[in-house]
């Protein structure tokens, strides 16, 4: 398998997430610059966080129009892998490929936090990581707010698409440790056929011994065994 | 011919506006009261075009594809000619 990063302007943790993925986790790994429209015979696409063309008009609502995006949207449309992580999520949603819409966190902060996010439902990033381990992994955002009318809200409860959602150490999902304002306390999400994959906290900046934090690490390795 | 839309573009009536809110709290301290405060965006785009009816569908595409989220957002334009 291989991965591929997409690299926008404003892009700030593909590196980060190149480095977790090529040295932490000894996988290939592809630079996609988003100008190109070739996604390099990568399997797996990544959508990392950052501010793509500097969050211009909204998150994400530019970059859904970058050339490497068209060959993205066709890659999940035939059932290839793509996750987007804090931006990418955004972008995800502008694209519509993911339901939804990340608004503006409620008490209006920007939010860098190391917190808890429990698994909610089985899929590629999750079917590894035991349901009641809880794991730490760092929020940065100030437009994280999962948002969706009534009706989506119900069909993705239903389809078991919520993946991640916001909670205490133990596991305990409540609207105190709801940092951002997100209903149901969302933190990810995944589409229908459960290829898409979208998620605003951060899980390459938990995967090193020296950040002292690997629960991040736990979700690549689930990507990784559930791939192969 | 030479068109200028004026857009606004606002949160939905229904949804929470965390910065209208902080607004009009920050209104209240000020001792000017309001009831409701809604912050949104307003874009002013200048083209040429055959007549106004493709300048209106120009803009209306701009905003359907690209300018709005029409989950989240609600928006209205205004079109006029300019002549020099």
């Amino acid at each position: 398998m291989k991965f591929g990063v997409v690299v926008f302007p404003g892009s700030n943790c593909d590196q980060d997430m190149f480095y977790t993925l090529k040295k932490t986790l000894d996988q290939r790994v592809e630079y996609l610059w988003h100008k190109e429209n070739n996604l390099k015979n990568c399997d797996f696409i990544v959508l990392p966080g950052g501010f793509s063309y500097g969050d211009y008009l909204r998150s994400g609502a530019i970059a859904k129009f970058s050339p490497i995006m068209k060959s993205v949207i066709e890659h999940a449309e035939n059932g290839g892998y793509v996750l987007g992580i804090c931006n990418g999520f955004q972008i995800l949603c502008e694209s519509k490929l993911l339901p939804g819409t990340l608004l503006r966190n409620i008490n209006q902060k920007f939010i860098c936090k190391n917190l808890y996010v429990k698994t909610s439902n089985s899929c590629l990033l999750t079917n590894h990581i035991n349901s009641k381990k809880t794991l730490q992994i760092p929020i940065a955002h100030a437009e994280g707010r999962f948002y969706a009318d009534p009706s989506t809200i119900g069909s993705i409860t239903t389809n078991k698409q919520i993946i991640f959602k916001y909670c205490n150490e133990n596991g305990d999902v409540n609207t105190e440790h709801n940092p951002n304002g997100s209903l149901k306390n969302i933190a990810g999400i995944c589409n229908k056929e459960r290829n898409i994959f979208g998620m605003m906290p951060h899980p390459e900046r938990a995967c090193d011994q020296n950040l002292n934090n690997l629960d991040g690490k736990l979700i690549f390795e689930s990507i990784i065994k559930s791939i192969k | 011919m030479n068109f200028i839309a004026k857009i606004n573009i606002l949160p939905k009536e229904a949804l929470l506006d965390p910065q209208g809110n902080a607004v009009k709290k920050a209104m209240n301290n000020l001792n000017l009261s309001s009831q409701k405060v809604r912050i949104g965006k307003h874009i002013i785009i200048e083209l040429s075009c055959n007549d106004k009816k493709e300048a209106s569908q120009i803009i209306e595409q701009s905003c359907k594809k690209l300018l709005a989220n029409q989950i989240t957002e609600e928006y209205s334009y205004k079109i006029e000619e300019v002549t020099d």
